[in-house]
């Protein structure tokens, strides 16, 4: 079995008004050394282990439903796990 | 002629699209649930607006890959109109059917009032009968309609005549007053205004009128041959 993280974050280039709304808050809160918010999200699949390239089909999965790579970038960790 | 409304779990819209069919624009239409595999019988697509699949993980993003969305890229395949309103452009643009993506609003707000629309190309099978550059009232109703595309991607658009309409003034952010888009060949738009909601005095506006009546005459163009 898997345990896999996957990361979902908006490209550099676009920008974010949910992090640039949270940065004003955080400058309300006089956290005034904070420069730069980015929200994305965090996802956590099981997958069974079976035949094939676990890598691959994580990264299919990510491309095609997880991320909108037009404004989005991924990146995962993928950890082997024994079932208890 | 004949026209679709795929309706989605979580589509709201779907209703006042019917409306504007079947007794303003005085057509045919039929409701078509999202598990259905078939289109063909239909001359023109209409995706409404709403919450597909409750906007989970991104607007649009799970809708994509439900069983109708073969059948939509059939219809696209067939040069067939398809019209895609706020969540449906939102479909549209997951399904790869347009290019961009969209955002939250640039003011996080959700906008839900009569905005100002200029048309862009008015030589589309949507617009054809607006002028050039004339100037419409329609109502959005949206939380995530700050369109986003790449510079590239823009020139494109502009290049090849597929912005149908700009934001007279921007409400959401979207890159370049964008409101509304079509594919390459013209066959597929996108917009996140409501022309649905706009067909009638009474609704505040008529001026969405046009644009099914536009369908329907590009239609007729191709289909019927005059007696």
């Amino acid at each position: 079995m898997y345990n896999v993280k996957v990361f979902v974050t908006l490209k550099e280039s676009v920008l974010d008004p949910q992090g640039a709304a949270v940065k004003d808050s955080l400058h309300h809160l006089s956290y005034q050394s904070v420069e730069d918010v980015r929200i994305g999200k965090y996802i956590e699949l099981t997958l069974k282990k079976e035949d094939g390239d676990i890598d691959a089909q994580v990264r299919e999965i990510c491309e095609k439903l997880l991320a909108n790579t037009v404004i989005e970038d991924f990146t995962y960790e993928i950890e082997e796990v024994v079932p208890q | 002629m004949r026209f679709a409304v795929v309706v989605f779990p979580g589509s709201n819209c779907d209703v006042d699209m019917y409306h504007a069919i079947k007794d303003e624009l005085g057509e045919e239409v039929q409701y078509v649930w999202h598990d259905d595999q078939e289109l063909s019988s239909f001359d023109g697509i209409l995706i409404p607006g709403g919450f597909s699949y409750g906007d989970y993980l991104r607007g649009g993003a799970i809708a994509r890959f439900s069983n109708v969305m073969n059948s939509i890229y059939e219809a696209n395949k067939a040069g067939k109109p398809i019209l895609g309103v706020c969540n449906g452009f939102q479909i549209l643009l997951e399904a790869g059917l347009l290019p961009g993506a969209m955002q939250r609003n640039e003011k996080l707000k959700f906008i839900c009032r009569q905005v100002e629309l200029i048309v862009e190309n008015n030589e589309t099978m949507f617009t054809s009968l607006y002028g050039k550059e004339e100037k419409i009232t329609v109502p959005v109703a949206h939380g995530e309609g700050n369109y986003f595309c790449d510079e590239a991607t823009y020139e494109r658009l502009v290049e090849n005549k597929q912005i149908a309409f700009r934001y007279g003034t921007n409400i959401n952010g979207s890159r370049h007053d964008i409101a509304g888009i079509t594919n390459d060949v013209g066959n597929v738009l996108g917009m996140m205004p409501h022309p649905e909601r706009a067909v009638d005095e009474l609704l505040g506006s008529r001026d969405g009128l046009k644009l099914f009546q536009s369908i329907v005459k590009s239609w007729r163009e191709a289909h019927v041959v005059s007696s």
